[in-house]
């Protein structure tokens, strides 16, 4: 199965890289994109072919490495 | 006494810490590579800077995971002494053995520039022989220095006097202009509960000899060297 995991800096957690996308946007004319934050997206290829086998599989590598619970917080898919 | 300097692949101020401590101090040092598990009988360990297996992810994420990072606990757990410079402070959050993580400078740009730091507690190991209020230049070298924590967490960093430095003007007040990456409450460097971890974003083994344009950093090394043989520390790995 593949899981897809979206990591994100936590709402509270300020987000200089998305700022300057989001500045670079409205100077290009885009003023309707009102903000930016940027994450980072990882495809596990995973050997399982249970969906919750899966997903709980996602979550422990995600808890251990992919993010980092003190600025960050993760959503997963599963397909 | 013998300072342990941990080398991951990626390190690259582990040659300069290796040289202040043996040839600037005159103590004993010796390498210790991040697959040993072994600290070799060291008084005080020290984690350099650098881009520890190749920063990939985020800062320090994957060095938290090498076999050695074991032994450093256990040492810091028995009261041994554990310094973190820049890179080095990026492991020891990532490992939890510090509290908070490291953001982008605010400014997105790799700083690597003089700054002052104002010493605010000299209850650590690596600040016994420093006055407190006392302004030391010492170089900057990073792209996520950017210190976070939540405001419970500075709050309590504040109220238990973890916050060993803090960025500051040549006068010694926190300014906004001095501070490089936007950290939380100007955090240059902090200690854990212990007060035996100390993490700082400014590279003292940079700034241990004139000739380097400052010497200011020479005090947090020749704190150590002094708590350790006043016997005020008995770990030893």
């Amino acid at each position: 199965m593949r899981a897809r995991v979206f990591v994100t800096l936590k709402p509270s957690v300020f987000d200089p890289q998305g700022k300057t996308i989001a500045d670079a946007l409205h100077s290009l004319g885009y003023g309707g994109v009102e903000d930016v934050r940027q994450g980072k997206y990882f495809e596990l290829d995973l050997a399982t072919t249970e969906a919750a086998q899966a997903k709980k599989l996602a979550a422990e590598v995600a808890d251990k490495l992919l993010a980092n619970p003190v600025i960050e917080s993760y959503r997963i898919e599963i397909d | 006494m013998k300072f342990a300097v941990v080398v991951f692949p990626g390190s690259n101020c582990d040659h300069d810490a290796y040289h202040a401590a043996k040839d600037v101090l005159g103590q004993q040092a010796e390498y210790i590579w991040h697959k040993d598990t072994d600290l070799k009988g060291a008084d005080v360990v020290i984690l350099p800077g650098g881009f520890a297996h190749g920063d990939y992810l985020r800062t320090g994420a994957m060095a938290r995971f090498s076999p050695v990072m074991k032994e450093v606990q256990a040492f810091a757990a028995k009261g041994g002494p554990v310094l973190g410079i820049c890179n080095g402070f990026q492991v020891l959050l990532e490992a939890g053995m510090l509290p908070g993580a490291m953001l982008r400078n605010r400014g997105l740009k790799f700083l690597c520039e003089h700054v002052h730091i104002r010493v605010e507690q000299t209850d650590t190991p690596f600040t016994a022989a420093c006055r407190r209020g006392q302004v030391l230049r010492i170089p900057i070298a990073h792209g996520d220095g950017n210190y976070f924590a939540e405001p419970e967490v500075i709050a309590k960093l504040e109220a238990n006097r973890q916050v060993v430095f803090r960025y500051t003007n040549a006068n010694g007040e926190v300014t906004d202009e001095a501070n490089p990456n936007g950290s939380a409450a100007a955090i240059a460097g902090l200690c854990n509960e212990g007060r035996n971890v100390v993490g700082l974003m400014p590279h003292p083994e940079r700034a241990c000899e004139s000739v380097l344009g400052s010497a200011d950093g020479l005090a947090i090394f020749e704190s150590v060297v002094q708590t350790i043989k006043s016997g005020a520390l008995v770990a030893r790995a």
